[in-house]
């Protein structure tokens, strides 16, 4: 099996895959316009600006099942028409490239391999909404994308699919590319919205939903830039040929992130519905030095935590769900059996602690307490009433938590304190060997 | 309306009503900590929640709208077990001194901690770690310690002020409230109006304390020390003491200050009827010689600090007439100590006002008019500048030294201000409410312009506690029309069309508070909406009830004028009672070219 960390590096990609979103990724020189152009770029949006009412551009989406692929999968066509039909003449469509989900690289894969694959997406959205306007709002560490998707706006607008009356179609749509300022926070899409406002990034108090008062109380619509580089396909290809792909309930395919004690590491994409013993085994190329697998963290750190017993769950929305899982940002972090559970999941509470903004009592002062357990634990002070604790500390923070950071930023704790007791009482018990601490 | 359940029983509410204000009105009640009717519903603190059928979640009952058939539970064991542990996480994040705490029976935390029947904080301590006080302003004390970060403070400072002086910095467990750079809100632009100390709920926010200077001056025998009492003090500080809203106690108070130790116990109403005398002619002066108009009130500081921060280009507009604090300060220092023949540096002017304002106002280094009165007489050096105000109390403040005095305040006999600084009219006692300054003015201006007197004293039109009240004034056939605005963010309405030339008013009332001063940040922790109402119709009680109701009627203001100052806007006027202002922008630097403005005085010398 190839052992390449590089996410483009064309030789070593696992077979097996359905590149969707993908297929240029590696293959084009994505600071090529012309060689977009070539492999059918920008054929959608002259499709839909010459042949589709903006209500057959959502029509399309809508019979594509195409599900949100930031997170929370929620259906995009629905958001869509949301921001259609409410009054005004002024819309946004936001790209959220704010990737800060740890063990998540594929909103960077897309945007650095296909960067105007995102933007075709971007101007199909605000056609389809009635948006002339777009914000691509990008995590600040990739500077590489964000030079990209410069230049790929610079030469889309040069070339007439950006800008005043694309096409001589009468549609005006033309975007900015703006810079993250670091804060894990703004990838949730109201305090995304309050960060490019020019203010501290912080959830907003819904409703009003995005759809309905989002940028500068506008209606916008917010969405991943996996699935808007999922859009070109289905206007070019229609929904129904997207709907083939993937399972009920899932269609199409999704990037996943191949990260943690693994032979091969990267991005790959594949339909809905494949077992996730089978995406590490054949895509991942199986556990590194033939160590057994203990666990997979699915979906990134605010995701969830799955044991070696139930990774023959289908990879779908449905199937997950039966398991309180998910597909979340498509991260699979396989963890092997030398991994220390407390230890991981320590790592994790350090980054919720960090990152929280800091505006619910729950999450501010509840990750913080989470820590001080946890460090109380691990030096051989705890007690099972410590174990108590940590499990009522997830539970407020899962229910009384203002946003969803701090909604689910005890998923993993919770779920390795019921599937992995015994590392914990190993801790408890100061037994060091056990616990790995 | 809407058919909901609340607790399995049918209730029906308005639309967009929420959840908290749903169980509110159906007589059930649910602990809030960050929720502030009228001032914050943002949801931090995670205290008010509530079950709703079918949510996911618990959902917060003071951000959540009610919606048709909705079924909500308030006494569930999932509901007061995360009720407790918010409240508990919070806890571990403050101290335990509540005993002495400056806060203590006024802090809503420990109320809540009560009610909610915690025993004990089981997670660790994190308090220790949090910033030093923040001392930097003559005004206000910040204890980041106590801080809770439920962000009241934010909230009415952004909104009823439009100042945001503070904001949040870091982010997760490193998060606070500071101002911009962390330099202090004495190096903010800060208003210094106090409404943040009146909505903290626990003791992150207090005035600087003055109260150990004022025992020692009144400690001291060589000290004559005089106090004067502002309006809205006397409507207000008999709630510190478990009395109701809506009385003006102003005998007891008399009582309660001489049984201090005070030598004489004066009346910044006195003060308020020269500022009419003066602020009256000097719009009459305006208005003849076309002089800067609109012209604006200028006796509430904060508002003075909110104008030369944000508005330094419409300085010119401000009344140049000092407040009636400071004028008390300067004529009880000179004319008064001359008449009692004290020397001026053995006197100790102590202010007992509504407003934390005043302290700041207190230390402009431009109020010491009495020093320069005395200097040349008494060969006095530089170095040896005196203030005309030396302490200035909050009513929360006077309040405290009541009770460490032991005096049992609702049980005072009623008594009277000393003489002759003690004498007023009803037209000062309404200073103390927002459009009582305005009210007292056109009463004076009517009758010097007309000649006439006035059929009835009473101008309804600017009183009550709407944002921004107008009117329109026949005085001798000049269409007088002018405006009242409370709050600064109502203020900065007023001070836009100013700015943009747009403004149709000849004179502008602003008070800082919501209320005026009787809704001051020096004010009892019990200031709310109404409350705020109560105390103002106990002022209007007081002024109705008094024989004179016109400033220039007052017969020791007319002394004054005739022993000492001669005549308003007379030359010693213009040292004692006038002041001008400086031009302080937002940022440090925005006129850092620009020396202090004195402004041309509308009146000639």
């Amino acid at each position: 099996m190839p052992t390449s960390k590089s996410h483009t590096d064309k030789k070593n990609i696992p077979g097996g895959q359905n590149r969707l979103v993908l297929g240029s990724v590696g293959v084009i020189n994505p600071e090529s316009i012309d060689e977009y152009i070539a492999a059918k770029g920008y054929d959608a949006l002259k499709k839909a600006l010459s042949a589709m009412k903006p209500a057959q551009v959502i029509a399309e989406v809508k019979t594509s099942e195409l599900r949100g692929r930031g997170g929370a999968g929620f259906p995009t066509a629905i958001k869509w028409a949301g921001a259609a039909n409410e009054k005004g003449d002024v819309k946004y469509v936001i790209c959220n490239a704010d990737e800060g989900e740890p063990g998540t690289f594929k909103d960077r894969a897309i945007m650095e391999g296909d960067p105007h694959k995102l933007i075709e997406g971007m101007a199909l959205a605000g056609y389809a909404t009635g948006a002339s306007k777009g914000y691509i709002y990008v995590r600040g560490e990739y500077t590489l994308s964000i030079a990209r998707l410069a230049k790929a706006a610079a030469d889309a607008r040069a070339k007439g699919f950006l800008g005043a009356n694309i096409q001589g179609s009468g549609f005006n749509f033309d975007l900015e590319v703006l810079r993250g300022a670091g804060a894990y926070i703004c990838g949730e899409e109201s305090a995304l919205i309050e960060s490019i406002e020019g203010k501290r990034g912080e959830p907003r108090l819904k409703p009003p939903y995005p759809v309905q008062k989002g940028l500068w109380q506008k209606p916008t619509v917010v969405n991943n830039v996996e699935t808007l580089a999922n859009i070109p396909a289905i206007v070019l290809n229609g929904g129904e040929w997207y709907r083939a792909i993937g399972v009920e309930g899932s269609r199409g395919t999704k990037v996943f992130c191949l990260m943690g004690d693994l032979n091969w590491k990267g991005v790959v994409e594949i339909p809905f519905g494949a077992p996730l013993s089978k995406i590490i085994k054949e895509m991942g190329g199986g556990v590194k030095k033939d160590r057994k697998l203990k666990g997979v963290i699915l979906g990134g750190v605010s995701g969830s935590l799955l044991t070696a017993k139930e990774l023959d769950t289908p990879v779908d929305f449905k199937s997950l769900a039966l398991i309180e899982s998910g597909p979340g940002s498509g991260a699979i972090i396989a963890l092997d059996e030398t991994r220390s559970i407390v230890d991981v999941v320590d790592n994790i509470a350090h980054f919720f602690m960090h990152e929280s903004c800091g505006r619910c009592t729950p999450c501010r002062a509840g990750n913080e307490q989470i820590v001080r357990l946890i460090g109380k634990i691990r030096k051989g002070e705890g007690s099972h009433a410590d174990l108590k604790k940590l499990e009522e500390l997830g539970w407020n923070m899962y229910q009384t938590s203002f946003c969803p950071l701090g909604q689910t930023a005890p998923n993993i704790l919770l779920q390795s304190l019921r599937k992995y007791r015994g590392e914990w009482e190993a801790c408890l018990a100061g037994k060091k060997e056990k616990c790995a601490c | 309306m809407f058919h909901v359940k609340i607790n399995n029983k049918s209730h029906e509410v308005p639309k967009g009503t929420t959840i908290l204000q749903a169980c509110r009105h159906a007589g059930i009640k649910i602990p809030t900590l960050c929720y502030l009717e009228g001032v914050h519903a943002e949801g931090s603190c995670g205290v008010c929640v509530v079950e709703v059928k079918g949510s996911r979640t618990l959902q917060r009952s003071c951000i959540t709208a009610v919606a048709e058939g909705m079924e909500i539970q308030t006494n569930t064991e999932a509901v007061r077990k995360a009720r407790k542990i918010n409240t508990e996480l919070l806890l571990a994040n403050h101290p335990t001194d509540c005993l002495v705490c400056d806060k203590n029976e006024y802090c809503t935390l420990r109320q809540l901690s009560s009610d909610l029947g915690i025993k004990n904080v089981s997670f660790e301590r994190t308090h220790a770690e949090r910033a030093d006080k923040d001392e930097t302003s003559p005004s206000l004390v910040r204890d980041p310690e106590k801080c809770i970060l439920c962000r009241r403070c934010i909230a009415v400072c952004a909104e009823k002020q439009s100042v945001s002086a503070i904001g949040m910095t870091g982010r997760g467990a490193a998060s606070a409230v500071s101002t911009f750079g962390d330099m202090g809100l004495g190096n903010a632009e800060c208003a210094n109006c106090g409404q943040c100390i009146l909505v903290c709920p626990t003791g992150a926010l207090m005035e600087k304390s003055e109260i150990d200077g004022v025992w020692k001056a009144i400690n001291d025998p060589k000290k004559t020390v005089v106090v004067q009492t502002a309006p809205a003090v006397r409507v207000a500080i008999g709630e510190d003491f478990g009395l109701e809203p809506g009385t003006a106690w102003t005998g007891k108070m008399v009582a309660a200050l001489r049984r201090l130790g005070f030598d004489k116990v004066f009346d910044t109403d006195f003060t308020a009827d020269l500022t009419i005398m003066e602020e009256g002619t000097e719009l009459i002066t305006r208005l003849k010689t076309g002089g800067t108009l609109p012209m604006i009130t200028s006796c509430s500081p904060g508002w003075i600090k909110f104008a030369e921060h944000f508005f330094p280009g419409v300085l010119a507009h401000l009344s140049t007439c000092k407040s009636p604090q400071q004028m008390f300060g300067a004529v009880a220092k000179t004319y008064y100590a001359e008449k009692l023949g004290v020397d001026p540096r053995d006197m100790v002017v102590v202010s007992i006002m509504p407003c934390v304002a005043k302290k700041f106002e207190a230390r402009r280094p431009e109020m010491n008019g009495a020093f320069h009165y005395w200097q040349k007489k008494m060969g006095l050096k530089d170095s040896e500048s005196f203030q005309d105000v030396d302490f200035v109390l909050s009513t929360r403040e006077a309040a405290k030294m009541i009770k460490e005095a032991g005096l049992d305040f609702p049980a005072l006999p009623n008594e009277e201000f000393d003489q002759p600084l003690g004498m007023s009219t009803g037209a000062a006692v309404i200073f103390g409410a927002t459009g009582g300054v305005m009210e007292a003015a056109l009463r004076t201006a009517y009758e010097v312009v007309t000649g006439k007197a006035l059929a009835s004293l009473d101008f309804k039109a600017v009183r009550g506690m709407d944002g921004i009240k107008t009117a329109e004034v026949d005085l001798a056939g000049t269409k007088l029309k002018v405006a009242v605005a409370h709050t600064l963010s109502n203020a900065r309405k007023l001070l836009e069309e100013i700015r943009d030339g747009k403004s149709p008013y000849h004179f502008i009332e602003v008070m800082t508070c919501e209320g005026g001063c009787i809704g001051g940040g020096g004010q009892p922790f019990t200031t709310n909406l109404e409350t705020r109402k109560k105390r103002a119709s106990a002022i209007y009680k007081e002024d109705a009830g008094l024989p004179l109701r016109k400033s220039h009627d007052n017969p020791v203001v007319q002394t004054l004028y005739k022993e000492f100052l001669e005549k308003p806007l007379g030359e010693k006027s213009h040292h004692l009672l006038h002041t001008h202002y400086t031009k302080r922008g937002v940022h440090p630097g925005d006129v850092a070219h620009e020396k202090k403005e004195h402004k041309a005085h509308a009146h000639t010398h």
